[in-house]
């Protein structure tokens, strides 16, 4: 029997130096000479790397094969964002609330039509980003693309070479911001289309503020979104930053989210995957200032052959300062999923405190979670903790309660989510909790049949 | 009300249960007095509806209905009730949370109408002094940093919010010290009524200073083999179960 040689796919980059050219030439043109600076220097940077895709000595994907990524050729989507919805269709993208305060895109294009800014105390910025950078602000000056790293992420590099729309969110010293800042990115599921959000979250010393980034699909197509969040509270600031995805699931997302601690801040986030048919979220910490502190939680529900991946890093350059990491993952068919942890505490840094924990709930045999959390401690004063475990229900538990009355149904639903209940109490801001509370309860139903059934 | 006929039970191939016969009325107290590994527990389990274990023959019925055909849950709905020997903990489930899906399940089941929240935390306080447990218990998850004495309080809660007709209490007292045995024991007979029974499996007879049976039996080696009065019990703690194995022994087909 003779064996074909594999054929070789080839790899997109081209096709993204192309459009980016063509951006260079048009769309990006009036932009002021920074950002095209920025633009060229991260595409310089994008062509050199190319995608990720070896799967040999790629530690950093080891678990995550991205060659579906990099051969397919996505495209920017060719027609300006004139969509319209309706106010119920609107409201179910938009996690059931109309009522928050809305940045809205549609494929990565800012809306000003679904988007809805009312009532913003005095000094708080919500814009879209492409506005200002072109006003070049010099909040955006100072901060857009300083902190997330396009020398040895392509993501980032890609991501930053096509920055143009986006969010810009700034909190002034002192604010109090009490509604939810939302950033509404909306695919509408056009196949091989992708789109590069851009956000930066820049807030004031003790200032205070609540953000939701989400994501959303009107159809199920295949198309790739690839985000880059940069996050700078101010001094003593106090913010709490929610993620909800729920892209097609057959959509690619890749998120690069960065954050700067300084002087007792405090930076709590929760990140929430549903949707996506290959889902990788690098989020990293770095903690500059004593007395900051994180709060980083995540749930991810994969099912099919859904992939989730989450490395976390959370790196302690000085000391007095605290993290909590904690991420949870409800599996089910024959989804994967990967969570990376690493806290670095560096030499000098006295006083770190931090745990990091994965669990995994597998619902299926079909399943499989691979879990690192890990420690990389080069300070002798020091309170590290670390846990990782992944299960499946454990019977005698279920059996406990099947001899109180619940069907074997019922008594799963009340297992599961008390599997998940602290991951949901963990969301603050409780109209949001309720929401979220609701799609895992929805989606546990879909997978175990309805909580009533006898 | 319990009749339990010839019954035998397995797991992983090896026998357990080797012919179980009992038959408990409704208003009596039966002990189950019996050695470590005798296959006490297993019969809890195998009239609970564990599903590791295999009823290789036999019958037991509930008030005529077939207990061995039937789901755990439909058991429970049924009035069967079983205190746990090592209760578990179940992460991020409250106390009462739990107690009133099982309450509700049982309720609807006999086409009662649920019961909301609020009415059945107040029910549930008028409950918790029986058992000595502080109400604080009841917005905790299930057994979680219970002390040995609060989860075996925890399951005697149990049984009074869940009122069954027979209830199997697998050890109450292991594992308590003697005043922990007696709130326990008196949380117990607090909750016979002349219509339910309660079937109490122990390997002490410290237990039966405060319970008092109406029918003692001895387990050995997977049977029944002695029955009598209360006075059998104080025959196990004066002089243990030896006699009793020996002349199990003595007493098995093939020997």
């Amino acid at each position: 029997m003779t064996q074909r040689p594999p054929t070789q796919t080839p790899t997109q980059e081209a096709a993204y130096l192309e459009a980016y050219e063509s951006l260079r030439n048009n769309g990006y043109a009036h932009d002021p000479d920074w950002a095209q600076t920025l633009r060229a220097d991260a595409i310089a940077k994008f062509k050199e790397m190319g995608f990720p895709i070896a799967r040999r000595g790629n530690e950093e994907w080891k678990y995550t094969d991205i060659r579906s990524i990099a051969t397919t050729p996505f495209h920017l989507p060719d027609s300006p964002a004139t969509l319209d919805l309706s106010d119920r269709r609107l409201r179910s993208v938009a996690l059931g609330r109309l009522d928050w305060n809305r940045l809205a895109f549609v494929d990565g294009v800012y809306s000003e039509r679904l988007s809805s800014l009312q009532s913003l105390p005095e000094g708080v910025r919500v814009v879209n980003l492409a506005e200002a950078m072109r006003s070049s602000s010099d909040i955006v000056q100072e901060y857009l693309a300083r902190y997330a790293d396009c020398q040895a992420n392509p993501f980032v590099a890609l991501n930053t070479a096509f920055m143009h729309d986006g969010a810009l969110v700034s909190i002034p010293d002192g604010a109090v911001v009490e509604e939810p800042i939302h950033l509404l990115f909306i695919s509408t599921g056009k196949q091989e289309t992708v789109s590069n959000p851009r956000v930066l979250l820049v807030t004031g010393k003790d200032s205070s503020a609540t953000v939701i980034e989400s994501y959303a699909t009107l159809a199920q197509g295949r198309y790739f979104t690839n985000s880059v969040t940069e996050v700078l509270p101010g001094p003593g600031a106090a913010l709490r930053y929610y993620k909800v995805q729920q892209q097609s699931d057959k959509a690619f997302h890749i998120t690069n989210t960065r954050v700067v601690m300084p002087r007792d801040a405090s930076f709590s986030s929760v990140n929430i995957d549903l949707g996506g048919r290959l889902t990788r979220n690098n989020l990293d910490v770095l903690i500059t200032g004593e007395g900051a502190s994180v709060n980083l939680t995540g749930l991810y529900m994969p099912t099919g052959v859904q992939h989730v991946d989450n490395q976390v890093i959370v790196d302690h350059a000085v000391g007095h300062t605290t993290a909590r990491e904690l991420y949870k993952g409800i599996l089910n068919g024959k989804s994967r999923s990967v969570f990376h942890g690493s806290i670095i505490v560096r030499e000098k840094a006295v006083k770190v405190d931090a745990i990091q924990e994965d669990k995994n709930l597998l619902l299926s045999d079909g399943a499989e979670a691979d879990t690192k959390p890990a420690f990389w401690i080069y300070c002798d004063d020091v309170k590290c903790a670390h846990g990782a475990a992944c299960g499946q229900i454990d019977e005698d538990v279920l059996f406990y309660l099947r001899s109180r009355g619940l069907s074997d149904t019922a008594a799963r639903h009340l297992l599961v989510q008390g599997f998940v209940a602290d991951i949901i109490e963990s969301i603050r801001y409780e109209p949001l909790r309720v929401k979220i509370d609701a799609l895992v309860k929805a989606r546990l139903a879909r997978w175990l049949g309805a909580e009533e059934a006898a | 009300m319990l009749e339990v006929r010839d019954l035998h039970a397995s797991i992983s191939d090896i026998e357990i249960l080797k012919g179980v016969y009992l038959t408990v009325k409704a208003g009596e107290m039966h002990a189950i007095m019996g050695p470590n590994g005798s296959g006490k527990s297993t019969l809890a389990y195998v009239l609970a509806g564990k599903t590791n274990y295999k009823v290789t023959s036999g019958q037991a019925l509930l008030d005529g209905q077939d207990l061995l055909g039937m789901l755990p849950e439909f058991r429970a709905r049924a009035g069967l009730f079983l205190s746990f020997q090592s209760p578990l903990e179940i992460a991020g489930v409250r106390l009462d949370q739990f107690l009133r899906a099982g309450y509700n399940a049982i309720r609807k089941s006999r086409d009662e109408e649920e019961m909301d929240v609020l009415k059945f935390n107040r029910f549930l306080t008028t409950k918790l002094e029986m058992v000595e447990l502080d109400e604080s218990f009841t917005r905790r998850n299930v057994n979680e940093g219970f002390s040995g004495g609060e989860r075996k309080r925890n399951e005697i809660l149990q049984m009074a919010v869940l009122e069954p007709k027979l209830a199997i209490l697998d050890e109450p007292d292991s594992g308590l010290d003697v005043d922990a045995v007696r709130t326990t024991a008196e949380g117990i007979n607090q909750l016979r009524t002349p219509d339910n029974a309660v079937v109490l499996i122990t390997h002490y007879q410290r237990i039966l200073n405060y319970v008092v049976p109406d029918v003692v039996h001895i387990f050995i080696n997977g049977r029944i083999v002695k029955t009598g009065g209360k006075e059998l019990a104080e025959e196990v703690e004066a002089e243990g179960y030896d006699r009793f194995e020996t002349a199990a022994r003595a007493s098995e087909p093939g020997t």
